[in-house]
Order: structure tokens, then sequence, then C-alpha cells
């Protein structure tokens, strides 16, 4: 049986989506997730291409059980947001989604970094047009600086395999680890695609920036690949495990006094990956089966998340939660989607979330991370306080903004609801998502112990909530920009390179001047001793006439030259 | 608006008896503590009511934090719109003034 890698079909269909339009354009869009899900659900593991380029085996399409998870839900992923974007026309758009997608899915069947560099890359220059597709100045600008810290990323990634290539004389994606300069490298990479502390402002920067279709595809892909990569290549490393608790805590802060709710969601997107990357630091079978899990889910939910606030942009037109509020009168529905979305983020029993998050907290615990586990505790409080309180209420709830918007066309309510059953059903029945997993761990959420200590969890810091916004100590939406470390490449760095060079030039614009002066003064003096000595030698020949002998002789001297040739 | 048709909420009542239905709910999940033999794997999880306090102050000392950062992170909205220009609302901590002399040059 011919084995297709699952990016081709993305591939072709995003080609044959550019040449056509309207309906067929939908249909071809539509059936290539569904065609390529049922092809990659027949294709066995193993490697299925694999060819020789120089000295280096490259293996382009290589499956198994982790490539897998995040194939299935790439799909699923992809389908959704295909559905949420059915009413889109916007041909740049529409091919960057496919490409985008395909790209992911290249990415996480890679079976050596040369491959893995070449979709690393694509994920970049492909998205960035669903943030172009804004086509506002404020959107091109983030876009760019988007593109620029992905293709960093990407670079750096390419020079680690280059060491890595020269260090183990294979270019094979395997068990990385952090030895010698490939490994740092490769891990920086990773790290700056998978938004670690610090290098985590493109994502909040760009995300909400994009269309209201673009960001459900983007929410899905980069950051999964990113979370993918490190499981491949760093299971067990354990600073991994303090880099995501740090990713879990610090962004909800951001989060609570965010005002753009899409922005929100990007903060909370990075305390959902923090969860993933400390289930790899931790590395046991467990550990990494949340990771996975988790990412599986988050793709789904934050999805859903995304879908529900772009409804809300794309009715109103408006996503600041000082704009907002009152919106369930209205938009009943998609007040509802979104509540399922925010359960399952914050992991009610029941919903999605809670089936995989808690795989991650239960091996913190077992191996000893206390600490960790503590945080990742404050970071689930965190998480149902600001994905799961603040977004519905300060949308859909909240002071009566007046605005009467109507529920999103019919296809953006399919596609939430469509997340929204997912949601559930795997929150009900994890047994199937389980049966996916690399590792086989019989791990079972739902013990007494464990749900009533996570209701219990939440139920307060709803009620936190509740008091704190009875007692008006909750802070207000306002109008805001709040600084993070883009301050330092946005305001800092461009602030100290203009100072630098207007302190350059002007140091500059006084050397000529004293330069300059000097010169004055020396011509002068010359010029008053030349006097002197021209009026000796040459009283009323001028200078032109010199010129002009000097002309004659050198004209007969070459006059000379020929003849005597 | 007077003619608008009334909502759930719209109503105190209903706002009210969702209040007491979280409040009623928060009781129980204690009560529940006492009643449900846990077996817990940390001996944090044996103090009385950890992942309710927990929860609770957590999420109070996030918010208040988070409450007190504004004073130092919070900018005009677009602060970042008008680089390079001088009518951005000043905070102390950060010298806007120097990108004017700066601009001028």
């Amino acid at each position: 049986m011919l084995e297709i890698p699952p990016f081709l079909p993305f591939f072709i269909g995003a080609l044959v989506a550019a040449m056509t339009r309207g309906v067929l354009r939908n249909v071809i869009m539509l059936a290539t997730p569904i065609l390529s899900a049922l092809h990659l659900w027949m294709v066995p593991e193993g490697i299925h291409l694999q060819f020789t380029f120089f000295d280096y085996q490259l293996t382009p399409y290589r499956a198994d059980k982790l490539s897998f998870m995040f194939g299935y839900v790439f799909h699923i992923a992809a389908f959704i947001a295909i559905i949420y974007s059915l009413h889109v026309r916007d041909t740049m758009q529409q091919v960057a989604a496919m490409m985008y997608a395909g790209s992911g899915l290249g990415a996480v069947f890679a079976g050596d970094l040369l491959t893995l560099f070449v979709f690393w890359e694509l994920l970049a220059f492909t998205s960035v047009f669903l943030i172009w597709a804004r086509r506002t100045q404020r959107s091109y600008v983030a876009g760019m600086r988007y593109l620029i810290i992905q293709v960093l990323s990407g670079v750096i990634l390419l020079a680690g395999t280059l060491f890595y290539a020269a260090e183990n004389g294979s270019l094979e994606f395997g068990h990385i680890g952090l030895e010698g300069i490939s490994g740092w490298l490769i891990f920086i990479a990773f790290g700056i695609k998978c938004a670690f502390p610090m290098a985590h402002n493109w994502l909040t920067d760009a995300y909400p920036e994009a269309t209201v279709t673009g960001t459900v595809f983007l929410s899905a892909f980069t950051t999964k690949v990113a979370v993918y990569a490190l499981a491949r290549g760093y299971p067990g490393t354990e600073l991994l495990v303090y880099i995501g608790a740090a990713m879990t805590c610090f962004p909800i802060f951001f989060a609570v006094i965010e005002n753009d709710l899409r922005r929100v969601l990007a903060y909370s997107l990075i305390n959902q990956v923090g969860f993933m990357v400390v289930g790899i630091g931790i590395g046991t079978a467990l550990a990494i089966n949340g990771a996975v899990s988790h990412a599986f889910n988050d793709v789904i939910f934050k999805g859903l998340l995304f879908m529900s606030m772009g409804a809300v942009l794309h009715m109103t037109g408006r996503i600041n939660g000082s704009d907002l509020g009152g919106l369930y009168k209205t938009m009943p529905k998609t007040t509802v989607l979104c509540i399922v979305g925010a359960a399952s983020i914050s992991a009610f029993p029941l919903f999605s979330g809670f089936v995989s998050k808690s795989m991650v907290m239960s091996a913190a615990l077992e191996e000893g991370f206390d600490w960790i586990w503590l945080m990742l505790l404050f970071a689930s409080a965190g998480v149902f306080h600001h994905a799961g309180i603040k977004i519905p209420y300060f949308a859909f709830f909240a002071h009566d903004s007046g605005i009467r918007a109507s529920d999103p066309p019919n296809n953006m309510l399919l596609a939430m609801l469509i997340a929204a059953v997912l949601c559930i059903a795997i929150g009900v029945y994890p047994s199937a998502l389980y049966s996916l997993l690399p590792y086989d761990t019989g791990y079972n959420p739902y013990d007494a112990t464990h749900v009533l200590a996570q209701t219990q969890l939440l139920f307060f810091s709803a009620l936190a909530f509740v008091w704190l916004n009875l007692r008006g100590m909750y802070p207000p939406e306002l109008r805001s920009t709040n600084l993070d470390v883009d301050w330092i490449y946005r305001r800092a760095f461009p602030l100290a390179l203009q100072n630098m060079f207007s302190f350059i030039w002007k140091v500059d614009h006084a050397l000529r001047q004293a330069f300059l002066v000097r010169l004055d003064l020396y011509l002068a003096f010359l010029s008053q001793r030349n006097k002197g000595i021209s009026r000796l030698l040459s009283r009323t020949y001028p200078a032109g006439s010199m010129v002009m002998w000097v002309a004659v002789i050198l004209a007969t001297y070459l006059f000379l030259s020929f003849i005597t040739h | 608006m007077g003619s608008e048709k009334k909502y759930f909420f719209d109503n105190p009542k209903n706002v009210k008896r969702i209040l007491y239905f979280l409040y009623g709910s928060c009781v129980l999940l204690l009560a529940l503590d006492f009643v449900i033999h846990r077996h817990v794997v940390h001996k944090w999880e044996n103090l009385l009511g950890f992942y309710p306090l927990y929860g609770f102050i957590g999420c109070v000392i996030l918010v208040l934090v988070a409450k007190w950062m504004r004073t130092f992170l919070m900018r005009s909205e677009d602060y970042y719109a008008n680089e390079g220009k001088s009518d951005i609302d000043e905070k102390p901590g950060i010298d806007i003034k120097k990108n004017n002399e700066g601009g001028g040059a």
C-alpha cells in the first residue's frame, strides 16, 4: 500500500483551492482533512519514506504513536477550523491555512532534523499570512515581528542541526538531550516556538492581531508542534519542569489585567502549554501521556474558546472586555458553547481538560516535585479564574454593553458545536483518548478523591471571584496596553538605538564642525603663505595658463611616442 | 430600552439564585471532605479544607497581585501605536522624554 505523507494532501488541497472558488473550493477544503484522516487511520507505524541525501539518511515520513497522536488532532483541528471559516472569501487566507495545517503535519511526521527544519520554517511562512490577512497596519507590523522571531527559531534549529550532524554523524530526530552545542541550540529553537518565558511574546503579540478565523488555526499548530518536538527530543529533561511551571504561573497574572479577550486566551495558551512542558520534563510514562493528551485536548478546547471569541469579534466588531458585556441575551448559543470550552480548560470533571491535566499533576506529585505541584495547583485555579470565568463573564454577562449582536453564521456555530461535543465526549469517556496514547498506564482520573479535590479547588476559586467582585476589589477591564517582555524589543531596544544614533550623530557633527574650522584656518594660513611664494615665482601668470602648457607638453609627448612606434 | 425584552439576569433575583447555588455547593463540597475517605498522596492534602482554601486564597492573591502589577505595567491603549511620538502618557520608571530628544536629531 502506498503511504502518502500526511502533509501532501493538504499541500495539494491548498493548490487546488487556490485555483477554484466558491462552493467547489469549500468542498475541496472540507474533503482534504477528511480523506487525509481516513488514510492516516489506516497507516501502520513505521518508517514509510526514506532516502539518502549526500551522506545522510533523510526520513520525511516516520509514524509512531507520538506522531499519530498529534497527526490525528491536527486533522481534527484543521477540519473544525475549516468549517469555522467556510464563510471566508479570501484566497490568500484559505490557501495559507491549508499550507499551514500541512506544514504542522509534515513537522510531526518528520523523522530527521533537516525535514523538521523545512516544515518548521514553512509553519512560520504560511501562518504569517493568517495575521497579515487582517490587512491593517497593526497586524502587518505584528506579523513582521512574529515572522522575525519564528524565522530566528528556524535558523537556530538549522545551526543546531548542523552541529548535531557533526557531533553524531546522523540527522535522525530522536532523543537529543541537553548535551553539546547542538543539544542546547535545538532546545532554544524549540523553546522559542514553545513560547518559553522571555520568548513568549510573539504569541501574545501576534495571535490577537490575526483574523477571526486565522487565530483558530494559529492556536492549534505552532505551539503544539513545539510541544511534540520537545516530547520527542527532550523527555525527562528536568530543566523543562521548572520552565514549564514558570509558564503555567506568570501568564495568568497578565491574563487577569488584559483587556483584549483574545489576548487573554493567548496568555492562557502559554499557561496550558506550561502544563505540557512540565509533563515532558518529568518524563515518566504517566507524565508524557499527560502532556500529549493535554496537547490533544488543548487544541480542541482552546480552539473552541478562540472560536467563541472570534464569533464575538465577528458579530460585534469588538473584542475588548471593556466594550463588551450582556451578549448572552442575543448570542445564547455562543454563550453556552463558550462556557463548555471554559469548563474544559478549567478541567472541570466530565470535561476534557480534567482527564489530561490531572495526569501531569499526579505525575508531579509521584515524582516528588512538591513545589512544582503547588505551582500547578495555583495555575489550575488561576486558569479557571481568567479563562474559565473572566472570558465568558466579561463577554457575555457583566454589565450590559447595549450591544445586541445575534449568534454567528451557522458554519461557525457548527464548528464550535463539534469542538464542544468533543470536549464533553473526551471528558466523559476518556478511554478512547487514552487508547491512542504512547504508553499504557492504566490511569483512571475519576476516583472520588481526585474529583472532589478538583471540584473544591474550582468552586472556591469561583467563590473568590464572586467575593472580590462583590467587594469591588476585582480590577475592572480598562482600555490599556500592559507592558511585557516585548517592551524590550518594541520600545527599549529601538529607544536605545535611537539614542545611540542621535548621540553618534551629535558627536559626528561636532567632530566635522571642529575639523572644518581647523581646515579653514589651515587653508587661510597656507594661502597667506602661498601668496608670498606665488608672487615670487609667477607674478602675472594665471594658474590656468600653466595647466594649458602642461597639457601641451603631455600631448607632444604622446604624439612623439606614436611616431617612434 | 424600556420596551426591550426582559432577559434572565435582568432580574436580580436570578443573580441571587445563582450565587446561593454557588454558596450552597461550596458548603456541600467542604462537608464532603468529612464524608468521603480520601486516599492522599501528599501530607498537605491531609489538611482539612486544603483544596478549598488553596483555591480561594490563590485566586485572591492572583487578582490582588495582578491589580498591583497594573500600577507599573499599564500604559495607554495606543502606547505602541505612536512609537516615537510625544503624546504618550508618562509613567515613572520609563524615560520617554529621551525619545523626543532623540527623534529631533
